[in-house]
């Protein structure tokens, strides 16, 4: 269709660190290291930044879609491996790390005329804990300057019929809630202050106080922070409904906490409790956002955008649309000296990182055998889980009057074999990520095989919406189906099925695919490890004294 | 606002402070001046503009400027867009200085000022009320200009309950909010407006939003006050043991012989010169009785058919109750008063021999029984109060954990029992294994609980027949008890702290209180008949606490050894003390401080003030720290009635 892309040339061409994707991880990364003084070349094929972060317009979200899903084939001219005057060069390839995608859309004129105005997130859904480290280091790196946020205005955990349950996670909401009876309100309440004692005393003792002598009954033995948090639970004599709500809804389990088989991720007391604290210190820690979470305006694809942002004021060099199509190795050793990009230009760099969709074609096509083994983590980087993610389109909110909130539907509360829970985000057109009037549904679940996941974001779709079934796709419409009830209907709708491949770090690293969690902090987590790992010495953003004004939240 | 921590100053705090104190002064000389040379020009109004924007609480630059105001005011009547200015000038000024100190009474008052001459503007008042409000939700200046505001705009009080709503969903700790709440539907019931005539209904309702507070945090305060409150509104009526004023010969009818109030003078037994008192008095005098024909004389007596007399907390009592008796007049008995033949008293437990059943009741025991206000006369308690409070009951069972849910349990029991009345204490067992456990769980409010304790428990003892029969005893044996001493009421070693329960006591004559925790005796004084008390193995730390005694004319011997008088120069146990400069005992005290040649008795001023109106014969102080040969002298000086001190006959001085 197009020309083929003149590429610019990239002067200087030797680095302290090459980085290839434009990912929340490899963006911090590139940031950190531009902070730390060395020189990166910040890479991405894309056309914009973000690269599995980002948020997308509907075009160009189904054709980033297509270009990871299915294996590019090798390009013609070159072979899998070819030896240059001093280098060997093994080629990469895109590995697919979204399957299924299935793309339906119900009112394609309507959303035709608006098609650009959208920013759809490719790894929703997701927000920031307004007490987690996440929006600390924003801060401090003084990324925060380039984004600005929206507040969560309510969480609700969902049931197969539809309703939507406030979730009590303060005192207030605590008084005001109608289904909890005056018993469990007074046993949730006592455990949230039990955590608060707790996490009080915890931090008396980090500061070094030794003026334990009060309040030490009241804290949890440690025979318990280690027993599984839903044992703990019980033991604290809450109602199964409670612990449904502090396990998926509060602490945002995955698994099953109760079916011990099928749990693969059981939560210890300790974890639970520091969930637990990490929501209730986000409550009103901001002050305009009266939630526990917030979420970016334009999208999440805004926050690698800001640590780019952070990374080009330091130094770093953007170049996008530029394919690296191979690595230059030593040819004696083997040893990782540079790129080579789709313009034909050598980069060469003492470190590089690159973006998890990045492999080398099977192993068996490469001549080099001698390289094979230092260089199979490659090909073999292990993908444990799939997250199973959705994103809906709809002309009106799924709870009157509000407009942004999160609801979670625990394990077994839509159809029996749910193992996983589904968590669905919406957020909507006063947060920039769709046209004014329109709003946007992101789901996710946790899932060993498409099918189930598919499955389970379909239950929590049909639970929610009125869904135009598969029969009559095309002739639905939103204003056909005025007698339903007075569901939303949807407009459009995206299913896929993301692997999640975890990061690695050897003489080449990787960031990781972006994880099934609601929130930032094992990303963060990551790409903290790697650098550390890349420079032992440096610190992941050095204390500046220029970030000041904190973070800024459009008033509600 | 709350629970902030004061600073210490810094250096540069200080010459700040004292810059801008230099700077206040000035300024106010300068206005203080136009005030008394009657400048009201827009640059001196100007200058008392900046006074009261640093010092809000410089009520003097406020008056002045109320002058100014009123003075300008007068001299633009005519243009309604000048007076509008100047109105609006005086707003933004309080507003200005509201902001620097929105606790400042000075300015808050000026604004009602303001607002109470001309009814303009008021609509920002909300708004801006609302700024504060936000600002401190509890804010008590706030609040009270609220309610001003409110009245002046004619706002409903529909609509305020509605905002307290509000903000009591946004956090159950506003106690303000729970206050005006409360404020408002007291109002709301009284006006019988609509929705707010069925009392129960309402207070159901009430209920059932402070048992959702209540129970999402038990270890709030707010809502437990307006628990107590809602309590309060249920079962007023019904508390016992209220103070009283107005009982006079038009509130209460006394008929006996031929007289109908003749001469009859009411007065309260009350230690504080007030005006309220539980207990009252009068005598009826017999001028032409036949002393030696027995005869009987009926009294007949009326109370409650007409308002007047009203209990400290507002309730007007008029339960219309009569009731009759006779009284035989007899010749007071020479050989007591002589006292030669007076007898130590010893309150050794061989002494007391347990009374006949048959004894007890022939004896004023059932005479003053007859003479309590019967409950047959009254109606039942309404089945919504034994509703409400049977529903209480049921739900802070699930509190009882916790020590306020406890207390809570307590005192709905408490109400239960004086609801359902006719002198049953269904639950005292279960109450007082309440208290017990409330001393042990919160050791700080340790005494508020004894003493809760001891009322019920001494409510137990004096509730049934066999109970008190139990504690009725002979002094010596039967033939000792026909010379004239009266049968004694043994309420010793019950550990108990304070004392209640006083309408059933009146026909006391012999009390032995010994081997108790008390502080305090408040209330004996209604016990008129007394003459015998022992007091031994107390906790009293004051003669201060014997206050009460000085009523008791009757009282012949008194026991108070081995209990903490003198131990300490200031008895912390009770709030309210009297002092040798108070009026009550001042000038008695300065006429006779002299008493002992060469002694100084200025320590003694609270013994003094209780003994000296007594005619003790019989006196045992031994065994305080305030006891030396100094307060024996003493005590033989005022009290020349006393044959008997610590056991020692003081003829043999």
């Amino acid at each position: 269709m197009s020309e083929p892309p003149s590429y610019p040339s990239i002067d200087p061409t030797t680095f302290d660190l090459v980085v290839v994707g434009t990912g929340l991880p490899e963006s911090m990364i590139a940031a950190a290291a531009s902070a730390s003084g060395k020189s990166v070349l910040h890479l991405d094929q894309n056309k914009f930044y973000g690269s599995h972060f980002s948020s997308l317009p509907i075009l160009e979200l189904t054709s980033f879609f297509n270009s990871n899903s299915t294996p590019l084939p090798p390009s013609s001219s070159s072979t899998s491996a070819t030896s240059s005057d001093d280098y060997s060069v093994v080629n990469l390839a895109i590995r697919p790390l979204y399957l299924d995608v299935e793309i339906s859309s119900f009112s394609t004129q309507l959303l035709d005329e608006h098609s650009n105005k959208f920013n759809l997130d490719v790894s929703g859904p997701r927000l920031l804990f307004c007490a987690d480290s996440s929006i600390d280091l924003l801060i401090k790196s003084g990324a925060s300057q380039y984004v600005e946020f929206k507040s969560i205005d309510a969480s609700f955990v969902g049931d197969e019929s539809g309703k939507l349950w406030s979730v009590p996670d303060t005192r207030a909401a605590i008084f005001k809630d109608k289904s909890l009876s005056l018993m469990e309100k007074n046993r949730l309440m006592r455990f949230f202050k039990l955590v608060q004692v707790h996490m009080a005393a915890a931090s008396d003792r980090d500061e070094g106080n030794e003026n334990q002598e009060e309040g030490k009954e009241s804290e949890i033995s440690e025979e318990d922070l280690e027993s599984p948090f839903v044992e703990f639970l019980t033991k604290m004599k809450l109602p199964s409904k409670i612990k449904s709500i502090i396990l998926y809804a509060i602490a945002m389990a995955d698994y099953d906490q109760d079916n011990k088989e099928q749990c693969k991720d059981l939560l210890k007391t300790k974890d639970g409790i520091a969930r637990l604290a990490l929501y209730q210190s986000s409550i009103g820690r901001l002050t305009n956002a009266p939630g526990a979470f917030i979420y970016p305006i334009y999208g999440q694809g805004e926050l690698p955008q800001a640590f780019c942002r952070r990374a080009a004021v330091k130094g770093c060099i953007y170049v996008l649309r530029m394919p690296v199509t191979s690595l230059l190795l030593e040819k004696s050793s083997g040893v990782y000296k540079g790129i080579r990009l789709a313009s034909g230009q050598d980069i060469f760099s003492q470190k590089l990182v690159l973006d998890p969709s990045l492999t080398v074609p099977s192993p068996s096509a490469s001549p080099l055998d001698s390289f094979h083994e230092s260089f199979q983590f490659l090909c073999m980087r292990d993908v444990k889980q799939k997250v199973a993610r959705g994103i809906c389109i709809m002309r009106s909110s799924l709870k009157p009057d509000i407009s942004n909130f999160l609801v979670v539907y625990p394990p077994q509360s839509l159809y029996p074999e749910q193992i996983t829970s589904i968590r669905a985000l919406q957020i909507s057109g006063n947060s920039a990520v769709c046209p004014r009037g329109m709003f946007v549904l992101y789901l996710s679940a946790l899932s060993d095989d498409a099918h189930q996941g598919k499955k389970s974001l379909n239950a929590a779709m049909n639970a929610l919406f009125t869904c135009p079934d598969s029969v009559n796709l095309e002739s639905s419409c939103a204003d056909q189906n005025e007698n339903a009830e007075l569901k939303p209907t949807l407009l459009w709708s995206a299913l896929y099925i993301q692997e999640l491949a975890t990061g690695q770090f050897d003489s080449i690293s990787f960031t990781p695919m972006p994880d099934g969690n609601l929130d930032y902090g094992d990303v963060l987590d990551s790409a903290m490890k790697l650098f550390q790992k890349m420079y032992p010495n440096e610190e992941f953003f050095p204390d500046t004294v220029e970030h000041d004004d904190g973070l800024s939240l459009e008033e509600t | 606002m709350h629970g902030r921590p004061r600073k210490a100053p810094v250096p540069e705090d200080e010459a700040a402070s004292a810059a801008k104190a230099e700077k206040l002064r000035a300024l106010q000389s300068q206005v203080l001046s136009n005030h008394r040379h009657k400048i009201y020009t827009e640059e001196a109004l100007e200058l008392s503009t900046r006074l009261v924007e640093i010092n809000p609480e410089c009520y003097t630059a406020w008056n002045y400027r109320k002058l100014a105001f009123e003075h300008n005011l007068t001299r633009s009547d005519s243009n309604p867009n000048s007076v509008k200015s100047i109105l609006e000038e005086e707003l933004r000024v309080v507003e200005i200085a509201l902001r620097q100190n929105f606790k400042s009474y000075s300015a808050w008052h000026h604004r009602k000022w303001v607002l109470s001459k001309r009814h303009s503007s008021i609509e920002k008042e909300l708004w801006l009320l609302e700024k504060f409000q936000s600002a401190d939700p509890r804010n008590f200046h706030a609040w009270s200009y609220r309610r001003f505001i409110a009245a002046l705009m004619d706002r409903s009080d529909v609509d305020e309950l509605e905002y307290t709503q509000n903000l009591i969903d946004k956090n159950i700790s506003n106690y303000s909010a729970w206050h005006n709440r409360s404020v408002l539907l007291s109002n709301l019931m009284k006006k019988n407006v609509e929705g707010f005539t069925e009392k129960d209904e309402v207070l159901t309702k009430e209920y059932e939003l402070v048992r959702e507070a209540l129970f999402t945090d038990e270890d709030d305060q707010s809502g437990w006050f307006y628990h107590l409150w809602l309590l309060d509104q249920t079962v007023k009526a019904k508390s016992p043991l209220l103070a009283v004023e107005g009982v006079n010969s038009s509130t209460v009818n006394v008929e006996y012989g031929s007289n109908l109030n003749q001469g009859l003078v009411w007065k309260p037994l009350s230690t504080y010169k007030s005006r309220a008192a539980q207990a009252w008095i009068t005598q009826l005098s017999f001028p032409n009785a036949d002393l030696h024909s027995l005869e009987a004389y009926p009294v007949e007596i009326t109370v409650g058919h007409c308002q007047g007399i009203i209990s400290s907390s507002g309730f007007h009592y008029s339960q219309s109750s009569h009731f009759v008796f006779t009284v035989r007049v007899q010749p007071v008995k020479k050989e007591l008063k002589e006292g030669s033949g007076v007898e130590k008293i010893s309150w050794t437990d061989e002494n007391f021999y347990l009374c006949e059943p048959h004894f007890v009741e022939s004896n004023l025991v059932a005479w003053f029984h007859q003479l309590c206000l019967k409950n047959e006369h009254e109606p039942v308690a309404n089945a919504w109060q034994v509703k409400i409070i049977e529903e209480e009951m049921k739900h802070f069972c699930m509190l009882s954990d916790c020590k306020i849910g406890k207390l809570t349990l307590a005192r709905l029991l408490t109400a239960y029992d004086a609801l359902m009345s006719s002198g049953k204490l269904v639950h005292s067992q279960e109450i007082l294994g309440l208290y017990i456990d409330l001393m042990k769980l919160d050791p700080p409010h340790y005494q508020y609980y004894k003493n809760e304790h001891s009322v019920v428990l001494l409510q137990q003892v004096m509730s049934s027949r066999e109970s008190l029969l139990s504690r009725c005893f002979h002094y010596r044996d039967l033939t000792s008890s026909s010379r004239g001493y009266p049968m004694c009421l043994r309420l010793n070693k019950l550990s108990l702290s304070r004392i209640g329960s006083f309408a059933k006591l009146l026909w006391v004559q012999m009390l032995d209180l010994s081997h108790n925790e008390l502080q305090s005796i408040e209330g004996l004084e209604a016990l008129q008949l007394l003459i015998h008390l022992s007091l031994s193995e107390n906790k009293l730390s004051s003669f201060t606490a014997l206050e009460p005694l000085r009523q008791l004319k009757s009282l012949k011997s008194l026991d108070i050894s081995y209990n903490e008088i003198g131990a300490r120069s200031i008895d912390t146990t009770r709030y309210l003390c009297s002092s040798p400069l108070s009026n009550s005992i001042g000038n008695e005290w300065e006429q006779d401080r002299i008493l002992v040649d060469g002694v100084s008795m200025t320590n003694y001023w609270e013994a003094f003030f209780v003994l000296k109106g007594l005619n003790l014969t019989q006196l045992d102080v031994v065994g305080n720290a305030i006891a030396d040969e100094n307060f024996t002298l003493f005590l033989v000086r005022v009290l020349p009635t006393l044959k008997w001190l610590d056991g020692v006959q003081l003829n043999l001085f």
